[in-house]
């Protein structure tokens, strides 16, 4: 089996995977990151949202040996220990997420959004989520909770 | 999914040799469309060969009153690129339309359009602008390049290497998305150059087509009101459990109206 190699939350790991290894499933199941959340597994819903070299991507709809030699960042990069990210702390804050199986996708895009648009309006945060399902809160505290996190993080 | 051998060539020129050599190859640009249709086991190839590794077929070019779009440029890049929002800002804007920003992150322009996927956006862009797909041996102007759906003019193993779009004096497009899928339910692009007009629809029927009778409406009174005298038939446009073809062919109108307003 070929061998791919990456850094993850900025340690070198590698693996032997198959061709047809999905990053999701060499994050959650060879490296343990189980923050990384498979919800639709149709490429539609965010859950396994990522960052790969800074960008956003849904990482079961990119195989594990595209990411050779790629940064990786999952939701556990996000907490500073026990202390929440502003952004994470931001949808504590605003009831953000009922079940929260989508949280982790929806922080992880929310964080590539500010980084590119730091003070993004109500419009941005909703085109910017355009690519994460959420099936309990309606949206409506989560774009409350993105600009809230936005706002903390700019200062 | 079935496993595959992956492969990652350096060239063009290494990836159409590892093709030919494989016993059922595919190639893969961005993978948003590819690896869910593998997953459902829809395409089982032998051979993965993977063009995210070829840096020749990355970049975007203004020069000679021509855009040029290499095959592997993501969409993102498109929509941001301040080259392409200066030149043809209708293009920058339809590449920030396409599905949701982490599918704009990797799939890229070849890959949506050796697709063709009939409710894809970039179909309409090359169509509409009138663009010139470039290919490992060849140039296929945009007209001849859609055949039917998820059929396009490209031979087996032949590779999009870029697609050149030459600049309008104005272009505009304008797409109503399946809310759920970002998919266009009906998109259009308008263009003008001079005294030619290009109507291009996608998402409305099995693969983007031209619609003659508005382009020659257009190209006689460039004005929004000029398309609301044709009549777009219904007849083989998609029916589906969004939209019947009635309703596609009263949207071409609309969205074609609000593109010529949003261009004059």
């Amino acid at each position: 089996m070929p061998t791919v190699s990456m850094t993850v939350n900025g340690k070198a790991v590698s693996g032997e995977v198959e061709g047809r290894t999905l990053l999701v499933e060499f994050l959650r199941e060879h490296l343990g990151l189980t923050g990384t959340h498979v919800g639709c597994d149709t490429s539609q819903c965010g859950a396994c949202t990522v960052h790969v070299d800074g960008v956003s991507m849904k990482s079961c709809a990119m195989l594990a040996l595209q990411a050779e030699g790629a940064e990786i960042a999952t939701i556990e990069s996000v907490a500073d220990g026990d202390t929440l990210h502003p952004m994470q702390e931001a949808f504590r804050q605003n009831h953000g997420l009922q079940c929260g199986f989508c949280t982790p996708g929806m922080v992880m895009t929310a964080l590539a959004l500010v980084k590119g648009n730091p003070n993004p309006t109500e419009a941005d945060v909703r085109h910017g989520l355009e690519g994460n399902l959420c099936r309990c809160t309606g949206y409506q505290n989560i774009v409350k909770a993105v600009l809230d996190g936005a706002k903390a993080m700019r200062s | 999914m079935y496993d595959f051998t992956y492969h990652k060539p350096k060239s063009v020129s290494d990836a159409l040799d590892t093709l030919s050599g494989a016993d059922d190859g595919q190639f893969i640009a961005g993978g948003q469309t590819i690896i869910p249709v593998m997953k459902q086991r829809l395409a089982m190839p032998s051979d993965v060969i993977d063009l995210g590794g070829i840096a020749d077929l990355q970049g975007i070019s203004v020069s000679g009153g021509i855009v040029s779009i290499k095959a592997m440029t993501p969409h993102a890049h498109v929509a941001a690129s301040a080259d392409v929002k200066s030149a043809i800002p209708a293009l920058a804007e339809l590449a920030s339309l396409i599905g949701d920003p982490h599918v704009r992150n990797r799939g890229t322009i070849g890959g949506s359009i050796a697709n063709n996927d009939p409710a894809a956006d970039y179909p309409a862009a090359v169509l509409g602008l009138g663009a010139t797909v470039k290919t490992d041996k060849r140039e296929i102007a945009g007209d001849d390049f859609f055949l039917d759906i998820f059929e396009t003019a490209l031979d087996d193993g032949e590779m999009i290497t870029a697609v050149d779009f030459p600049v309008p004096d104005g272009a505009a497009y304008i797409k109503f998305p399946n809310p759920a899928s970002r998919f266009a339910l009906v998109g259009v692009m308008v263009s003008r150059t001079g005294g030619n007009v290009r109507v291009a629809v996608t998402g409305a029927g099995p693969c983007v087509f031209r619609v003659a009778e508005m382009e020659q409406a257009l190209a006689a009174n460039f004005v929004a009101d000029s398309v609301a005298g044709v009549s777009v038939p219904a007849d083989g446009l998609n029916t589906d459990i969004h939209a019947s073809a009635e309703y596609r062919a009263h949207l071409i109108k609309v969205l074609t109206g609000r593109a010529v307003a949003k261009i004059a």
